[in-house]
């Protein structure tokens, strides 16, 4: 953050602060043994305004900056990793609506309604039979019909499907479209059909709920985004998701990390001035972590030097091989700095109930890798490289 | 120069229908040309007209239609 710090931005922070430590982790053991969903941490982000915190003031919300709500991510993360997924996912979609509403009057309207009622909105993005790209798709849009249009789309996960109070998903633009000419429809629950597929119980982020369903809805037209769901993906969806979750994983990490390091010092207490082998391990590790650190913190701040100032950037192939880097690195960097941590604490570190317990940042952090699968992300990244110059 | 950018694209855009049935403003992508075969439509023209696109025109509006990347390859110097 710049020495500056917006009263907003700085309201936010400290909101956020009290609700991590407060909430987030104090329900985090009980989230992930239970798979369920981090409800007291919603409702506290919700009483506090938090949902609406990037929605700007002249729609009503709270006009933090991107750099706020990137390191609200890392504060919630630092607690409980569901928390600050749930809340990423979420201002995702507020991100793709405020930046890409052009103008229109039903979306600024829902935008005051998210403001007022503290809407919580999840996304529909994936889909059977598209090979986990974002951005084909096989569900498409009707043909409009007294000014109404229908959809019917197999999602494989949809992220708090459960307790979102409205969707942001991709289709078709039209029955004739092809795969990738896609829009982005919102939707809320009482014009949807969630109809639920499978069951929940995966290896981490168990608090995120996010099973499968056949989610079909019927919407006026105007609650189809007008932009190509092309240029909204690149210009925000893509990089705000990578840096985002990047900031979630970093987080995970830091937290492993900060257990490890309280798990040397104790040890330290304990036997002063003998020599202690965790210590090395943990100056090592702590190299690991600051390359994660690094790279989430330039991702950020090159997209928010973008947006400001130039923001067909973000639509270039240089860029978009830049933020997808951002993913695949922090993914996979994120998991080993959590597996070092174990590795300094030992078995205190590998059991679920010691205060230097990793496995669950273990666990979820590993769910990184999957969350747009690395392979596909290294499919396009290879072919972007057969042509952008300056990378 | 649109004639060997039709050539182009049809060797390498993949297009659901024949590009002799669109005009040189339709959009491509809406033909069916996915992101992967826009690269290599992007390959296949530095290659025919022996240019390099710069950074700042490799992105998805300049390659949509073959007016456009006629205008791209127009600001690089290819004659028309």
């Amino acid at each position: 953050m710049s020495a500056t710090v917006a009263p907003a931005d700085r309201d936010l922070l400290t909101t956020i602060r009290r609700i991590a430590d407060d909430v987030a982790a104090a329900n985090a053991v009980d989230v992930d043994r239970n798979a369920r969903f981090p409800q007291e941490a919603v409702d506290a982000l919700r009483q506090e305004r938090a949902l609406s915190a990037l929605i700007p003031t002249s729609l009503g919300g709270e006009g933090a900056s991107f750099e706020a709500i990137a390191a609200a991510c890392f504060e919630l993360g630092r607690r409980c990793g569901a928390t600050a997924m749930v809340f990423a996912m979420h201002q995702i979609q507020i991100a793709c609506m405020t930046r890409h509403l052009d103008e229109s009057p039903w979306f600024e309207e829902y935008l005051r309604e998210v403001v007022a009622e503290q809407r919580l909105v999840a996304s529909i993005t994936s889909e059977v039979g598209t090979g986990g790209d974002m951005g084909k798709s096989v569900a498409a849009l009707s043909a409009p019909e007294n000014g109404s249009v229908s959809f019917e789309k197999q999602a494989p996960t949809v992220s708090y499907g459960d307790y979102a109070d409205a969707f942001l998903t991709t289709v078709r633009r039209g029955p004739d479209a092809e795969p990738g000419d896609q829009v982005l429809v919102l939707s809320r629950r009482d014009q949807m059909q969630m109809e639920p597929q499978g069951t929940w119980d995966p290896m981490g982020m168990r608090g995120t709920c996010s099973p499968g369903y056949v989610a079909s809805a019927q919407i006026p037209v105007e609650q189809i985004l007008t932009t190509p769901f092309s240029q909204i993906s690149a210009e925000t969806m893509t990089p705000v998701s990578h840096i985002l979750w990047s900031h979630v994983w970093l987080a995970i990490a830091t937290d492993a990390f900060d257990r490890a390091r309280a798990f040397v010092k104790a040890a330290a207490k304990r036997k002063p001035g003998e020599p202690l082998p965790a210590a090395i391990r943990l100056s090592e590790l702590m190299s690991e972590l600051s390359l994660l650190r690094a790279e989430v913190s330039l991702a950020l701040s090159e997209f928010c030097d973008a947006s400001e100032n130039h923001r067909a950037k973000l639509s270039q192939m240089a860029t978009i091989l830049r933020f997808n880097n951002l993913k695949i690195a922090a993914s996979e960097q994120a998991p080993r700095v959590c597996q070092g941590a174990m590795g300094v604490c030992g078995i205190v570190g590998y059991k679920n109930d010691t205060p230097f317990s990793v496995g669950r940042h273990l666990r979820d952090s590993m769910s990184a890798c999957l969350m747009v699968a690395n392979e596909r992300i290294h499919t396009t990244d290879a072919s972007l490289l057969l042509i952008a110059k300056e990378v | 120069m649109k004639d060997e950018i039709r050539q182009v694209v049809r060797e390498h855009g993949h297009l659901s229908v024949d590009i002799d049935s669109l005009g040189d403003g339709d959009d491509l992508y809406q033909a069916g040309m996915t992101s992967h075969a826009s690269v290599n439509v992007m390959i296949a023209l530095e290659d025919t007209f022996d240019i390099e696109f710069l950074d700042s025109m490799l992105k998805r509006s300049v390659f949509e239609s073959v007016s456009s990347i006629s205008a791209a390859l127009s600001e690089i110097g290819v004659p028309a």
